[in-house]
C-alpha cells in the first residue's frame, strides 16, 4: 500500500489516475477547492478498492495557501510514496494583456503554488530517501507563445523548477517526473473544438501511472508532441515572431 | 457547454453532425442539470452499430463515470450510467465478482446496456441484462424517476430496452455475480450441418454460456456448418483483469481491402483454425467473451463507407427452416458476412421493446454497398414470413411497417413515454425512423 498525495484532484487527468490508483488498494489524500465534487469522487475510490481516501481542501489562488498546506501537510504520516500536482487554469490571453492582477494570479495558480508545494514535499521526501513526484505542465511550457504565453510562462517556470529539483533529488533516490501534455479533451479545454491530435484524459493517466512505475524523468503525452514540440522549438525567432501559433 | 461533433454508431453509418452534451453531477445531494429543448437522445459508448444513439442533439454519459456502493456480500453494485463494463471488470474481477450478463464487447456503458437490454452467451439461462438490475434511476427533463419493479414499474421496464427513449438512465443498481477465477473452461464442437448445429444447442442446454460461429459461406450439404463454443466459468486460475488492447487500426481501409475473396478466406481460417473434438482448455475471459476487443477500431477495417450487423431473433418453432432460408440467400447473393454469430436464446422478458424472443438469434456483418440493401430487404422478408425481428441496436435501415409489425407492443412503450413527458425531449434518428416518435 502506497500513500499518495494528488492537488487538483478534481481534474479530469487526475481523477483518472486517482480511479488506477485506488483499483491497486492504496492510500489517497486528495487536495482540491471543489468540496462537492471531491465527495463524489472520494464515493468513487471507495468503492474501488483505496485503502483509504481523505480530502483537504487546497486553493491554490489563495494568498495562504502555502502556509496553510504546510500545517496539512504536518498531519500526514510519513512516508509519502508519491505526490502528484495537476491543478491548473487556462486563461483567457487577451484577458491578462488587459490586467495585470489576472496574469499575477493565473502565474500564482499554473506556477507559484506548484513551487510551494513541490518546495515542501520536496525536502520531506529527501529525508524519506525515496518518493515519487509527477507535475502536470504543458507542452505550452516549451516555448512561449502570443496565444498563451502566461499560462505557458507559468508551467515552463515549473519545468525548469522540476529539471534542477530532479537532479538534486536524484541523489536521494528520490524520481521526479515532469509530465507535458498536449491538447486532451476535459473540462479546462471544454470550448475548443476537438480534432485528431486530442487525447482522452484516460489514456492520458495511463501514460503517467506507466511512467511513475518506470521512473522516467519528462513525458511528452501522448508521445507525437515530442516531434511537434521539437519543431516549434527549432523555428528561428525571426520566422516564429511572424507566425499566428 | 455543448460541442458540435460528427458522430456515428459503431457501424460508422450513418454519420451526422450533432450538439453534443456532456452533463455531469454537481454534487452528491443535487440531481443532474440537463440542457433545455427537445429531441436529445442519451448516448454511451457509441457501440450500438446504427443510429439508435444518433440526433442532432446528444445527451452524452460520458461524465457519469462513477461507481456510487457496492454490497460485498450480496454483489449488488451502484454507478453512474456511463461507467463501462471493462472498468467494471478492471476492479472487480481481482475482488472475485463479474458480470451477470456480457455481450460480445466490453467497451459499452451499463446505461447502454440498460437501454438495449443486452444478451449474452448465457441468455437461453439467465436473461438479458435487465434480469439483475434491481434499480434504475431515469430522468426526464428535471423530473428524476427513481425506477424499480415496485416503483414506476412501467417506466422501468420501457426503459430497459427502451432504447434512450424515455430519458437520461443516470444510475444503475444491479447484481454481479460471483467467481473464483477469471478463467473459462471452454470447449469447442464443430458441426457439418445446421441441424447438427442446433442439436448441440439442445444437448448443451445446461452449459452456463454458449455460441457458435457460423460460415456462412458454406453451402448445400454443409449449410450452416459451425463451431460451438460453450463454457463454464473455471475454479482455477488466477482473478487477474484483461489488459488494454495492444493492436489497433489506425484508419479506415481502403474499399479493395474487404472483397468476398477475403471474408471467404477469413471465414475458412476461422473455421479451419479449430481442432474438432471436444477438448476442454482454460481461456481467460477477455479472448473467451471478447475476441474483438483485441484491436482497437476494429470497424475501420469496413472502410469509410462503413457497415452494418444485420442481427436477427426467430422462435423456436421457425428454427432449422427459417435459418436455412436465411443462410441459402445470403451464400447465393456472394455477400458475405465477415461474422456470423448463432445464439439460442431463452424466454422473452416483460420489456415491452427488449429484443430476444425464445427461438434462435443470428448476427451477421455487412459492408454497406449498392447491392446490399435489396438482399436486406430479402432477409427481412423470410424474418417476418417466420415471425421474427430485428435487434433495434444493430439496426439502421428497418422500416416502420416492419418495426410496428414485429414489434407489436410499441404502442403500450409511446403511452408510457407520453404518461412521463418524454416524447418530446427524447428521440432518434432512428425512433423517427420507425414512427415512434411524433
Ligand atoms: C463488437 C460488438 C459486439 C456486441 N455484442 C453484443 C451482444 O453479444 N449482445 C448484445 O445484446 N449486444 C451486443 N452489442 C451491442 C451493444 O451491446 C449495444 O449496442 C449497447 O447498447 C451499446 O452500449 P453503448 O454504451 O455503446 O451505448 P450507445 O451505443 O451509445 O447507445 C445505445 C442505445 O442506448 C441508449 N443509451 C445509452 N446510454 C444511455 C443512458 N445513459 N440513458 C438512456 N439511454 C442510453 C442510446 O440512446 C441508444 O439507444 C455488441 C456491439 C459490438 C460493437
Ligand atoms: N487539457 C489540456 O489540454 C491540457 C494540456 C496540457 C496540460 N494540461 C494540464 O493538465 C492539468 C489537469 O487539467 P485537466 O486537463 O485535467 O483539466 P481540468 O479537469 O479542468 O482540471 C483543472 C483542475 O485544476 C483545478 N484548479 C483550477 N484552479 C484552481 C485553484 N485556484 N485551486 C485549486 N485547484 C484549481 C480545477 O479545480 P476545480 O474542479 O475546482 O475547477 C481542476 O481540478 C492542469 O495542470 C493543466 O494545466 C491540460
Amino acid at each position: 500500500m502506497k500513500n499518495i498525495l494528488i492537488f487538483g484532484a478534481t481534474s479530469a487527468i487526475a481523477e483518472a489516475l486517482a480511479k488506477q490508483y485506488a483499483n491497486d488498494g492504496h492510500q489517497l489524500t486528495l487536495f482540491a477547492r471543489n468540496e462537492d465534487k471531491l465527495a463524489l469522487i472520494e464515493q468513487d475510490l471507495r468503492v474501488r478498492g483505496a485503502s483509504g481516501v481523505a480530502c483537504v481542501s487546497f486553493d491554490a489562488g489563495a494568498d495562504d495557501c502555502i502556509a496553510k498546506l504546510q500545517r496539512q501537510l504536518a498531519d500526514i504520516a510519513d512516508p509519502i510514496d508519491i505526490c502528484v500536482i495537476a491543478h491548473g487554469s487556462l486563461p483567457d490571453q487577451g484577458e491578462c494583456q488587459e490586467d495585470v492582477q489576472k496574469t499575477l494570479s493565473e502565474i500564482q495558480v499554473n506556477g507559484t503554488s506548484a513551487i510551494g508545494i513541490l518546495t515542501l514535499v520536496a525536502n520531506r521526501m529527501e529525508q524519506q530517501k525515496n518518493g515519487a513526484i509527477a507535475v502536470i505542465t504543458s507542452v505550452a511550457g516549451i516555448r512561449g507563445r502570443q496565444s498563451n504565453y502566461v499560462y505557458g510562462a507559468a508551467k515552463g517556470l515549473v519545468s525548469v523548477f522540476l529539471q534542477g529539483l530532479g537532479q538534486r533529488l536524484a541523489k536521494s533516490g528520490v524520481h521526479v517526473l515532469d509530465i507535458k501534455p498536449g491538447f486532451v479533451d476535459t473540462p479546462m479545454t471544454a470550448h475548443i473544438e476537438k480534432g485528431a491530435l486530442w487525447a482522452q484524459p484516460e489514456k492520458v493517466a495511463e501514460i503517467i501511472y506507466k511512467r511513475i512505475a518506470k521512473k522516467s524523468h519528462e513525458s511528452h503525452t501522448p508521445f507525437f508532441w515530442f516531434f511537434i514540440m521539437t519543431i516549434i522549438r527549432f523555428i528561428p525567432t525571426a520566422i516564429f515572431n511572424k507566425l499566428k501559433l | 457547454m455543448a460541442t458540435i461533433s460528427q458522430i456515428s454508431g459503431w457501424g460508422n453509418y450513418p454519420e451526422i453532425a450533432a450538439e453534443i452534451h456532456t452533463p455531469a453531477r454537481q454534487s452528491l445531494q443535487q440531481g443532474i442539470a440537463l440542457p433545455s429543448g427537445y429531441g436529445f437522445i442519451p448516448r454511451g459508448a457509441a457501440r450500438s452499430y446504427g443510429d439508435s444513439a444518433l440526433a442532432h442533439r446528444v445527451l452524452s454519459s460520458r461524465c457519469l463515470n462513477r461507481f456510487i456502493s457496492f454490497d460485498n456480500d450480496s454483489g449488488l453494485l451502484t454507478c453512474d450510467a456511463g461507467v463501462t463494463l471493462g472498468e467494471i471488470l478492471t476492479t472487480f474481477v481481482p475482488k472475485g465478482w463479474f458480470l451477470p450478463v456480457t455481450p460480445g464487447t466490453k467497451f459499452i456503458t451499463v446505461g447502454g446496456a440498460v437501454a438495449s437490454d443486452v444478451h449474452g452467451k448465457n441468455h437461453h439461462l439467465d436473461g438479458c441484462f435487465s434480469e439483475f438490475v434491481t434499480e434504475i434511476i431515469v430522468q426526464i427533463g428535471d423530473q428524476v424517476y427513481q425506477c424499480s419493479r415496485q416503483q414506476y414499474a412501467d417506466l422501468f421496464h420501457a426503459t430497459c430496452g427502451g432504447m434512450g427513449l424515455t430519458g437520461l438512465i443516470t444510475q444503475v443498481s444491479f447484481s454481479l455475480k460471483p467467481i473464483k477465477s477469471a478463467y473459462i473452461r471452454q470447449k469447442n464442437i464443430k458441426t457439418s450441418c445446421l441441424a447438427e448445429s442446433l442439436r448441440v444447442f439442445d444437448e448443451y442446454v445446461d452449459s452456463q454460456y454458449s455460441v457458435a460461429w457460423i460460415d456462412c459461406l458454406a453451402t448445400g450439404e454443409a449449410l450452416g456448418r459451425s463451431i460451438i463454443s460453450v463454457g463454464e466459468h473455471a475454479d482455477q486460475g488466477a482473478l487477474e483483469p484483461h489488459q488494454a488492447p495492444k493492436l489497433s487500426i489506425p484508419c479506415h481501409f481502403p474499399d479493395f481491402v474487404l472483397n468476398p475473396l477475403s471474408v471467404q478466406a477469413f471465414n475458412f481460417l476461422y473455421y479451419g483454425k479449430e481442432k474438432a473434438g471436444p477438448e476442454e482448455q482454460l481461456l481467460h475471459y477477455n479472448p473467451y467473451f471478447y475476441p474483438l476487443d483485441g484491436i482497437a477500431n476494429w470497424n475501420r477495417m469496413y472502410g469509410r463507407g462503413g457497415f452494418t450487423q444485420y442481427q436477427f431473433a426467430l422462435p423456436k418453432t421457425a428454427g432449422l427452416e427459417g435459418l436455412s432460408a436465411i443462410l441459402d440467400r445470403i451464400a447465393k447473393s456472394k455477400q458475405g458476412s465477415f461474422l456470423a454469430v448463432l445464439k439460442a436464446f431463452g424466454k422473452h422478458n416483460n420489456n415491452p421493446l427488449s429484443f430476444p424472443v425464445e427461438g434462435y438469434t443470428l448476427a451477421l456483418d455487412f459492408k454497406i454497398n449498392a447491392r446490399i440493401w435489396s438482399l436486406l430487404n430479402q432477409l427481412d422478408e423470410v424474418v417476418i414470413h417466420y415471425g421474427g425481428r430485428l435487434y433495434l441496436t444493430k439496426d439502421a435501415r428497418m422500416t416502420e411497417r416492419f418495426f410496428k409489425a414485429t414489434y407489436p407492443r410499441w404502442q403500450e412503450f409511446n403511452a408510457i413515454r407520453d404518461k412521463y413527458g418524454a416524447t418530446q425531449l427524447y428521440s432518434s434518428l432512428q425512433s423517427q425512423r420507425l414512427g415512434i416518435s411524433r
